[in-house]
C-alpha cells in the first residue's frame, strides 16, 4: 500500500480527521457524536496513517503508547465518577460548573467522563490495529 | 455476648503473627483468651432454673434474622466446657506439638473453632446458629486435615466435611421449614427464628412440623456421629491429639446433642421425636461400644466409646423424663471432662513412646506416674466407679431407665451391656498401659524399646488431664457443687420446665437405690471380667469388626464418592466434546425446542401470540420502496458473504452489509448509531484484512443439510421473537422520564449521549472496561507469541 | 415495515448461525460479525420504529418533540457496536494464534491438536 497518492492524501486528511474527532467529542452532548464516535474517528485517522505509512510512524504520531491512553481514559472515567463522592453525592452523579461556556458547551464531570470514553476507545482500538499492523 | 464470640475469632486472626513474635510462648497468651471469656460468661450464668440472659442486635432485618444470643443453664454449661477445656487443650497443644513446623497455625485454628463453638451454643436465632454450626465444620475440616501432606488426613477431613456438611444442609432446610411454620402460626418475622420464642409456641399441628423435625434431627445426628452416620468420627482421629481431645470428644461432636437438647422444649412432645432419638441413640450406644472393643489404636478406641456415649445422650433426650434429662446433663459434663483427659493421656503416651497401639504399651507407671494417676481417675470416671463424677452420672442413668415401665427394661439391658464394654475398655485404655506387667498387651514378646525409654510428659501436658481428672473426683465426692451451680439450670433449659437436681453419691437404703447400686456392682464386675478376657478375644473381635467394616456405612460412603466422580467424569466427557460446532448445535436446538414449546402451550391455551400485530398502527405497518430496497440489499450482501469462497470478497461484502445497516439506523431516527456503525465497519474491514491476509484460504466442507436446517429454523425463531415483541406493551415511563430530564437535569440535548455518559454512566464504565480488556488481550496474545518466538530463535 | 425488519433479523441470524456451524475458523469470525448485526437490529426493531425524529432536544427547547425515538435501546446498541468490534478483534487474533500454533484453521482438527 505504499502508494504516493495515498500517502499524500493521508497526510492531508489525518489532521482534519483528528480535529473532526475532537469536534464530534465535544458536541456529542447536544448533537450526534460523543466519546465513542469521536474515539472511533480518531482511531480511523491513525489506522489510515498506519496503512499508508507503517505502524512505527503512526505510533510516533500518537506520541504516547496506546496502553497509556487506555489506562488514562479508564482512570479519567472512574475519577470523574468518583469526584461526586467529594461533593457528597452518589458515585457517578454529574457535577457542573456554574459558568456557562459559549456554544452550549458546559464544563462538568460528565464531559470528563466522555473524554475518558474517547481515550479508552482510541487507546484500545489503536492498540489492536497497530499491534496487528506490526505483526 | 457478641464480644465473647468476636474476641476469640479476632485473636485467631492475629495468632500466626503472635506466634512469629513470641514463638512457643504465644500459646500461653492465646490460652488467656478462653480463660478470660470463660470467666466473663461464668459470672453472668443465671443460677435459677429457666433464667436466661438475652441479648439481640439487628443483622438482616429484611429476612428477620437477628444476632440474638441467650446465656442460660444449657448454653452456659457448654460455654464453660468450651472455654475451660479449650484453655487446657491450647496449653497441651503447645507442648505436644512443640517441634511441629505448623504449630503457629494450630493456636489460631483452635481459637477459631472456640469462637465458632461459643457462637453455636449461645445463639438464640436459628440461622445465626446455623452459620456458627457450619463454621465449626469448617474449623473441624482444617484441623482434621492439619497434617495435610498425608493423604489419609486429607481423606478423613473430606469425609468429615462431606458428612457434616450434608447434615448441615438438611439442618438448614429444617430451619427454613420451621421458620415458615412459625410465620404461619402468626409469629412476626423477627420472632419466627428465635429459638426461645419457638420453644414457647406450639407448632405441632402444622404440616411442616414433622418434615422440619426429621431434617433437623438428621443434621444433629450427622454432627453427633449417630449410626449410621458415625463413620467419619473414627477417621477423624488422624487429627493431632489435642484436636481429638477438644473437637472430637468434648465439644464439637456434642453440638448435635446440644441442638437436640436446645430444641427439646419445642419437639419434646412429639412421638416421632421420642422414638427416633431413643432407638437411634440406643443402637448407637450398643453397637459403637462393641465396635470399640475391636480396635487396638488408643485413639480409635476412645473415638468409638465417644460415639457410644453420644448415643446414650441422644437416647436420654429422647426418653425425656425428668430423670433422663438430669442424667443427660450430668453425663454430658462428666463425659466431656474424662474423655478430654483420656485423649490427652493417649497423646502423652504416644508422645513418650511413639506408639498408640495398645498391644505394645505396658509398665509405664514408673516412668509416667502423674499421667498414670490422671489416667486411673479418668478411666474410673468413664467406668462409672465410685466416687467419681462418672459414677454419679451412671447412677442417674440407671435410675432413669428403671423409672420407665416396659421400655425401661429393654433400655436397661442395652445400656448395661454397653456399659460392660465401656468399663472393660476404660480399664484397657487407662490402666493397662501403666500397670501391665512389663510385657506388652499380649504378654509375649519383649517390652518395646520405646516403653523402656519413656519419660514423664512436660508440665503443660500433665496439667490438662490431671485437672480434669481431679475435677471429676472432686465433683463426684461433693456432687452438690454441680447441681447448685449449673445442673438445675441446665436440666430445666433442656426440659423447658423447672427440673430441680439434687445429686448424691450415696442414696441411702431404699429398694430403688439398692437395685441401682446392685446393677452398678454387677456391671463393674462383668466389665472387669470382660477386660480380663478382652486380650484373648481381641483378635477375634477385630476380625469381626473388620468384616463389618467392609459392609458398613463407610463402605457406602466410599462407593458413593467413587461413583460420583466416575459419573461426573462420564457426563463431562459426554457434554464437553471439544467440538465447537457441537456446542452451537446444542444451543440452537434448545432454542428451537423451547420456543416451539412456548408457541404450542400458547396455542393450546388459545392465547393469540401476536394479536397486536394485526392491528398494528399505521407507522408500524407503513413501508416505503426505498426502505424495502435497502433491506433487500442488506439481505443480498449477507447472503453473498455467506456463499463467497474467498476471504477478501467476504470481507468486502460484509463491510457493505454493515454500511447498509448504518443507513437503516439513519432512516429510523438513530444518527448516533449510524455514525458509530459506519466507523466501526471501516475499522472492522481493516482489522479483518490485517488478520486474514496471513491465513490460508481453505475450501469449506460442504455444509450438512441438517446444519443448514438448524440455522434456518433458529433464524425463524429469532424473527418470531421480533414479531412477538409487538405484542408486548412495555410502559415507556423510564425513557420518557430520561428524555424529560436530559436538558434541565443533565444539560444535554442529545439524549442518547446523556444516557451513556450521565444517567447510565456506570454501565458505560463497565463497557469501556471490556473494550480496554479486549485491546490488552489482543496485545498480550500477539506480544507473548512474538516474545516466545524470539526466545526460541536465540536459544 | 416492522414485519419486513423482523424477517431481515431472522435472515441475518440464520446466516450467522450457518457461518458459526462451519468448520473453518475464519468463517466463525464472519458469523460473529453478522450475529452482532442481527442482535443489534433485534433490539432496534423491538424498541419500535420511528422515522425522522431522533431523541434530540431541539435547540432552545427543554423537551424532545413528542413521538421521538426511544433513546435507551439506542444507547444500548451504541455500546454494543463498539464492544462487538473489540470482541471480534480478540476473536480474530485468537484464530490467528490458533493457526500459528497448530497450523490449521479447521475447528474439528483444532479439537484434536489441543495442547
Amino acid at each position: 500500500m505504499k502508494s504516493l497518492v495515498f500517502q499524500a492524501t493521508t497526510r492531508a486528511v489525518t489532521p482534519l480527521l483528528l480535529a473532526f474527532s475532537l469536534f464530534m467529542l465535544l458536541r456529542g452532548h447536544n448533537e450526534p457524536g460523543g466519546g465513542f464516535i469521536g474515539g472511533l474517528l480518531a482511531v480511523a485517522a491513525f489506522a489510515l496513517y498506519a496503512l499508508a505509512f507503517d505502524a512505527r510512524r503512526a505510533r510516533a504520531l500518537l506520541g504516547v503508547s496506546p496502553q497509556t491512553l487506555t489506562a488514562t481514559g479508564l482512570l479519567l472515567a472512574t475519577g470523574s465518577g468518583g469526584a461526586a463522592w467529594l461533593a457528597g453525592q452518589p458515585f457517578m452523579a454529574g457535577l457542573w460548573l456554574s459558568a456557562a461556556l459559549p456554544a452550549e458547551l458546559k464544563l462538568g464531570t460528565v464531559l470528563l467522563f466522555d473524554v475518558g470514553v474517547y481515550l479508552v476507545v482510541l487507546g484500545a482500538a489503536a492498540l489492536v490495529l497497530l499491534t496487528l499492523r506490526e505483526g | 455476648m457478641l464480644w465473647t464470640i468476636l474476641i476469640p475469632l479476632a485473636v485467631a486472626g492475629v495468632a500466626p503473627w503472635l506466634h512469629r513474635v513470641l514463638r512457643a510462648r504465644a500459646i500461653w497468651l492465646l490460652a488467656l483468651v478462653p480463660v478470660g471469656v470463660g470467666t466473663a460468661l461464668a459470672l453472668r450464668v443465671p443460677r435459677e432454673p429457666l433464667g436466661a440472659w438475652m441479648e439481640a442486635a439487628e443483622w438482616i432485618p429484611e429476612l428477620g434474622i437477628t444476632l440474638a444470643f441467650r446465656l442460660d443453664g444449657l448454653s452456659g454449661t457448654f460455654a464453660l466446657l468450651i472455654c475451660g477445656i479449650g484453655a487446657l487443650v491450647l496449653l497441651y497443644a503447645g507442648a505436644y506439638m512443640r517441634t511441629d513446623p505448623h504449630l503457629h497455625r494450630m493456636g489460631g485454628l483452635l481459637l477459631l473453632f472456640l469462637g465458632a463453638m461459643l457462637g453455636l451454643v449461645l445463639s438464640d436465632d436459628l440461622f445465626v446458629l446455623f452459620v456458627f454450626w457450619e463454621l465449626t465444620s469448617v474449623a473441624s475440616y482444617l484441623l482434621i486435615g492439619f497434617k495435610h501432606e498425608k493423604q489419609e488426613a486429607r481423606d478423613a477431613a473430606q469425609k468429615a466435611l462431606l458428612v457434616t456438611g450434608a447434615g448441615g444442609l438438611a439442618l438448614l432446610a429444617g430451619f427454613v421449614l420451621l421458620h415458615s411454620a412459625a410465620s404461619d402460626a402468626g409469629l412476626p418475622m423477627e420472632q419466627a427464628a428465635r429459638i426461645s420464642v419457638l420453644a414457647a409456641t406450639d407448632l405441632s399441628g402444622h404440616h411442616l412440623f414433622t418434615p422440619a423435625l426429621l431434617l433437623i434431627v438428621l443434621g444433629a445426628f450427622s454432627k453427633s456421629a449417630q449410626m449410621p452416620l458415625h463413620f467419619w468420627l473414627p477417621s477423624a482421629m488422624t487429627a493431632p491429639t489435642p484436636v481429638s481431645a477438644y473437637l472430637h470428644s468434648a465439644t464439637m461432636v456434642k453440638a448435635g446433642v446440644f441442638l437436640l437438647a436446645r430444641l427439646n422444649p419445642l419437639f419434646g412432645d412429639s412421638a416421632v421425636w421420642h422414638v427416633l432419638l431413643t432407638v437411634t441413640g440406643a443402637v448407637t450406644m450398643l453397637v459403637a461400644a462393641a465396635l470399640a472393643a475391636g480396635q487396638s489404636d488408643l485413639k480409635r478406641i476412645l473415638a468409638y466409646t465417644t460415639v457410644s456415649v453420644l448415643g446414650t445422650l441422644t437416647m436420654l433426650i429422647g426418653v425425656g423424663t425428668d430423670l433422663a434429662i438430669k442424667a443427660a446433663a450430668v453425663y454430658l459434663v462428666a463425659h466431656a471432662c474424662y474423655k478430654a483427659a483420656l485423649f490427652m493421656i493417649a497423646g502423652s503416651l504416644e508422645h513418650a513412646t511413639g506408639t498408640r497401639d495398645i498391644r505394645q504399651l505396658g509398665g509405664l507407671f514408673r516412668a509416667m506416674p502423674v499421667t498414670a494417676v490422671s489416667g486411673v481417675l479418668a478411666a474410673f470416671s468413664m467406668a462409672g466407679a465410685p466416687p467419681l463424677f462418672g459414677f454419679v452420672g451412671k447412677e442417674l442413668l440407671l435410675k432413669a431407665k428403671l423409672d420407665l415401665e416396659q421400655l425401661g427394661v429393654v433400655l436397661l439391658l442395652v445400656a448395661t451391656l454397653a456399659n460392660v464394654f465401656l468399663i472393660a475398655l476404660a480399664l484397657a485404655v487407662a490402666i493397662w498401659p501403666f500397670f501391665a506387667p512389663s510385657a506388652g498387651w499380649l504378654r509375649r514378646g519383649p517390652r518395646s524399646a520405646a516403653c523402656r525409654l519413656a519419660h514423664e510428659a512436660p508440665l503443660p501436658m500433665l496439667a490438662g488431664p490431671l485437672l480434669l481428672a481431679i475435677g471429676g473426683l472432686f465433683v463426684g465426692l461433693i456432687p452438690g457443687v454441680f447441681d447448685r451451680a449449673l445442673g438445675s439450670a441446665m436440666a430445666s433449659a433442656i426440659g423447658g420446665r423447672p427440673i430441680m437436681m439434687e445429686l448424691k453419691l450415696w442414696h441411702g437404703v431404699s429398694p430403688a437405690a439398692l437395685t441401682v447400686l446392685g446393677i452398678s456392682i454387677v456391671t463393674l464386675t462383668l466389665g472387669f471380667l470382660l477386660f480380663l478376657r478382652l486380650r484373648a478375644w481381641l483378635t477375634h473381635i477385630a476380625a469381626v469388626v473388620a468384616r463389618l467394616g467392609r459392609r458398613g456405612p463407610a463402605r457406602v460412603y466410599d462407593l458413593a464418592l467413587t461413583g460420583l466422580f466416575a459419573s461426573a467424569d462420564r457426563v463431562t466427557r459426554l457434554t464437553q466434546t471439544g467440538s465447537l460446532r457441537q456446542y452451537v448445535r446444542v444451543i440452537l436446538l434448545v432454542l428451537i425446542v423451547t420456543s416451539l414449546g412456548v408457541v404450542l402451550s400458547a396455542a393450546l391455551d388459545g392465547r393469540p401470540l401476536s394479536h397486536r400485530l394485526v392491528s398494528a398502527d399505521g407507522l408500524l405497518a407503513a413501508w416505503y420502496w426505498h426502505e424495502l430496497v435497502l433491506v433487500l440489499l442488506i439481505l443480498t450482501g449477507a447472503t453473498a458473504a455467506l456463499l463467497s469462497r474467498s476471504h477478501v470478497s467476504a470481507i468486502a461484502l460484509l463491510g457493505v452489509t454493515g454500511l447498509l445497516i448504518a443507513a437503516l439506523f439513519a432512516l429510523f431516527s438513530a444518527p448516533d448509531l449510524a455514525i458509530t456503525q459506519i466507523l466501526v465497519e471501516a475499522l472492522t474491514v481493516i482489522l479483518l484484512v490485517l488478520v486474514l491476509y496471513r491465513l490460508p484460504e481453505r475450501t469449506e466442507h460442504k455444509a450438512r443439510f441438517a446444519d443448514t436446517a438448524i440455522a434456518l429454523a433458529a433464524g425463524a425463531v429469532m424473527a418470531g421473537i421480533v414479531l412477538a415483541t409487538a405484542a408486548l406493551h412495555l410502559p415507556a415511563t423510564v425513557s420518557e422520564h430520561l428524555a424529560r430530564l436530559a436538558k434541565p437535569g443533565a444539560h444535554g440535548r442529545n439524549i442518547v449521549n446523556v444516557i451513556l455518559v450521565d444517567f447510565r454512566a456506570l454501565d458505560t464504565l463497565g463497557e469501556i472496561t471490556v473494550v480496554a480488556a479486549a485491546g490488552l488481550g489482543v496485545y498480550a496474545l500477539i506480544k507473548l507469541y512474538r516474545r516466545r518466538k524470539a526466545g526460541e530463535g536465540t536459544s | 415495515m416492522f414485519v419486513i425488519l423482523a424477517l431481515l433479523v431472522g435472515a441475518l441470524y440464520a446466516a450467522a448461525f450457518c457461518l458459526l456451524l462451519a468448520r473453518t475458523t475464519t468463517r466463525l469470525l464472519f458469523g460473529l460479525l453478522l450475529l452482532g448485526h442481527a442482535a443489534n437490529l433485534l433490539i432496534f426493531s423491538a424498541a419500535g420504529l420511528v422515522r425522522a425524529s431522533p431523541a434530540i432536544v431541539p435547540s432552545g427547547a427543554e423537551r424532545p418533540p413528542p413521538g421521538h425515538a426511544d433513546p435507551i435501546p439506542q444507547a444500548l446498541i451504541l455500546t454494543a457496536i463498539v464492544i462487538s468490534f473489540a470482541v471480534l478483534a480478540f476473536a480474530a487474533v485468537l484464530v490467528q494464534r490458533a493457526h500459528q500454533a497448530s497450523g490449521t484453521n479447521d475447528t474439528e482438527e483444532l479439537r484434536t491438536t489441543e495442547t
